[in-house]
């Protein structure tokens, strides 16, 4: 599974990216989400403007299975939303965490920061969740 | 004997896992009054003596071609082609119900389709589900749904020109739901828009208003919008399908919801049902609406399909978060409703509207000028109904007309207070001149009687 080691992670399946100074982060979606999900047909994302806080839903996204909710990693500011996935939400699919990105924040409180797990941490979270499915498998 | 299969050693064990003595304890909560609820019912019949006894009781209702009704308030006598009956009882459609293997019954799919096509076509709307159950649901749906999809907004601006049993379904709709509702009041016939303006704030979820409204006035609905916009709030239209040959469709006046009642396309008046709901929306709203919808595709080899789509909004898959529980339609109703527009097309929707407002029209002078008789909202303009302040009670004058075969129209006074003496009444295409003149000597012979 692709998991980018410049990339902070949430138990929830979101990646973020920090900017300069740890003042802004851009939020999207791990390729574990969208392979999941599978084909993306719509999301809704925040508003450009749109106060969000940490680990609370601010955004959904729906493919031909299912409709999820995604949570903020992070509280802060909408200051960019990705117009182009909105167009054409397959773009998650195929580059979920280059063009496929969702929004942008400014942060409100960067001790949030220390609440983010590492690539390695979520890479253990979803080999966890792998072997645990496998078990699932077998007792079926 | 009852039908639940639960043997006494079943019973007990369930009992004693629950930690009751017996089923009565069990159901203490309920009074006793209504558990020594019993059934008396009469020996049974034979069949032939069970169709008398039907036949008897049957004759004691008026079937509406025995009699000449001007009743409307949500329900419409109208003109219904022969072949829509004829279509809807053949094998293939009389058994569709919303169907759960939706894809493999393409047919019935295909229906809907259309059904919401031609709907969208007539309310200028971009998406209209594939039906609810009637015009009360679609209304208390459309509130339920601006609550759900707008968490922080918990008022319901509505008119108190919509239709009273609509109001009292919203009610039911949003019973236990953080909500407060707001009735506007009503002035020269229409909604007080002055009211609706400082009722309206950041707060409001949604503004319900219906034109032609419960009065048969036609509201100011474009102003309305204008005025429920800014605030951020969902502007719902409630509309007479029928109405709209000849008034401006609602996706011409920025309508965020368009909907109503479907029984004036092609349904009888009955007993008040089956009808069917119709639920429109912009494509903005797309994602948040109930009900199913119809979408068309094509299938591996390039053929037209159709499938259900969009069920990502659905409460199947998006469970607690859907906005809605609606799960499915009223797909033969709504099939007649197709056929109906289908036969009519365009010319004949406008043809149908325009002599509905005629005939109105003729039938409010010429009552109007029957002695002791007046408009009670000479300002407004209406489409097929209007209201008669009459000289004496409006329910003494509909008993009387009831005995020489004609309802007059629906007495207010059982839903507005200080209305004793109005007098609701409708007329549709189905009326000629002869009827209409009937009507106005009788309404002015009865009042002579009342004083």
């Amino acid at each position: 599974m692709n998991v980018p080691t410049d990339l902070k992670y949430t138990e929830s399946h979101e990646w973020v990216k920090l900017g300069k100074n740890n003042e802004t982060a851009t939020i999207g979606l791990t390729d574990f989400a969208q392979e999941e999900l599978t084909d993306i047909v719509y999301l809704d994302l925040p508003k450009v403007g749109d106060e969000i806080e940490a680990g609370t839903e601010c955004a959904v996204v729906e493919s031909v299975k299912a409709a999820s909710d995604i949570y903020a990693p992070l509280s802060g500011k909408v200051t960019e939303v990705n117009q182009a996935v909105l167009e054409d939400p397959a773009i998650v699919n195929e580059d979920a965490f280059g063009k496929g990105w969702l929004f942008k924040i400014k942060l409100a409180d960067p001790a949030e920061l220390e609440e983010l797990l590492s690539d390695s941490d979520y890479e253990e979270i979803l080999s966890e969740k792998e072997s645990r499915d496998e078990d699932e498998d077998e007792e079926k | 004997m009852d039908y639940i299969p639960n043997a006494d050693a079943d019973l007990s064990v369930m009992l004693r896992e629950i930690g009751v003595a017996s089923f009565d304890d069990l159901v203490a909560a309920i009074p006793a009054s209504l558990r020594q609820f019993k059934m008396e019912l009469p020996v049974a019949m034979s069949e032939p003596e069970l169709q008398r006894e039907l036949g008897a009781m049957a004759a004691r209702s008026k079937p509406l071609d025995a009699l000449t009704s001007f009743l409307g308030a949500g329900a419409y006598e109208h003109f219904i082609p022969s072949a829509i009956d004829h279509l809807v009882s053949r094998g293939e459609l009389y058994t569709a119900y919303t169907p759960y293997q939706a894809e493999a019954s393409q047919g019935t799919l295909q229906l809907l389709y259309e059904y919401q096509s031609l709907i969208c076509r007539l309310t200028g709307m971009d998406i209209s589900n594939a039906s609810l159950y009637d015009g009360g649901s679609a209304v208390g749906e459309s509130a339920y749904l601006a609550l759900n999809a707008q968490p922080r907004r918990s008022r319901i601006v509505v008119s108190s020109a919509l239709h009273p049993e609509y109001r009292q379904i919203l009610k039911t709709y949003t019973a236990g739901m953080e909500v407060e509702i707001v009735e506007l009041p009503v002035r020269d016939g229409v909604t007080d828009l002055d009211a609706l303006a400082s009722a309206v704030n950041e707060n409001t979820a949604a503004v319900l208003l219906q034109s032609p409204n419960f009065f048969g006035c036609i509201e100011l609905m474009q102003r309305a919008g204008e005025l429920v916009k800014p605030k951020g709030a969902w502007f719902v239209a409630v509309v007479n399908p029928l109405s709209l040959g000849a008034l401006r469709p609602p996706g011409e006046y920025g309508a965020d919801l368009a909907v109503g009642e479907g029984q004036p396309l092609g349904i009888p008046v009955g007993y008040g049902g089956p009808y069917v709901g119709f639920l429109t929306s912009s494509k903005q709203l797309v994602h948040k609406i109930s009900g199913r919808i119809v979408g068309r595709s094509v299938d591996t080899e390039g053929r037209d399909a159709f499938c259900l789509t969009l069920q990502a909004r659905e409460q199947h898959i998006r469970r607690e978060k859907a906005t809605s529980n609606i799960c499915t339609n009223q797909s033969l109703m709504a099939l007649r409703v197709g056929i109906f527009l289908s036969l009519l097309g365009k010319r004949g929707m406008r043809e149908i509207s325009e002599l509905n407002l005629r005939r109105s029209h003729q039938a409010a002078e010429a009552i109007s000028r029957v002695p002791g008789f007046a408009l009670k909202f000479p300002r407004a303009p209406f489409f097929n109904e209007f209201v008669v302040t009459c000289p004496v009670s409006a329910q003494a004058l509909c008993d009387r007309l009831e005995g020489e075969g004609i309802l007059a129209g629906l007495p207010l006074g059982q839903f507005y207070a200080g209305m004793e003496r109005e007098l609701l009444v409708c007329v549709t295409e189905t009326k000629s001149t002869a009827d209409i003149e009937r009507l106005s000597e009788a309404l002015g012979r009865a009042a002579r009687r009342e004083v």
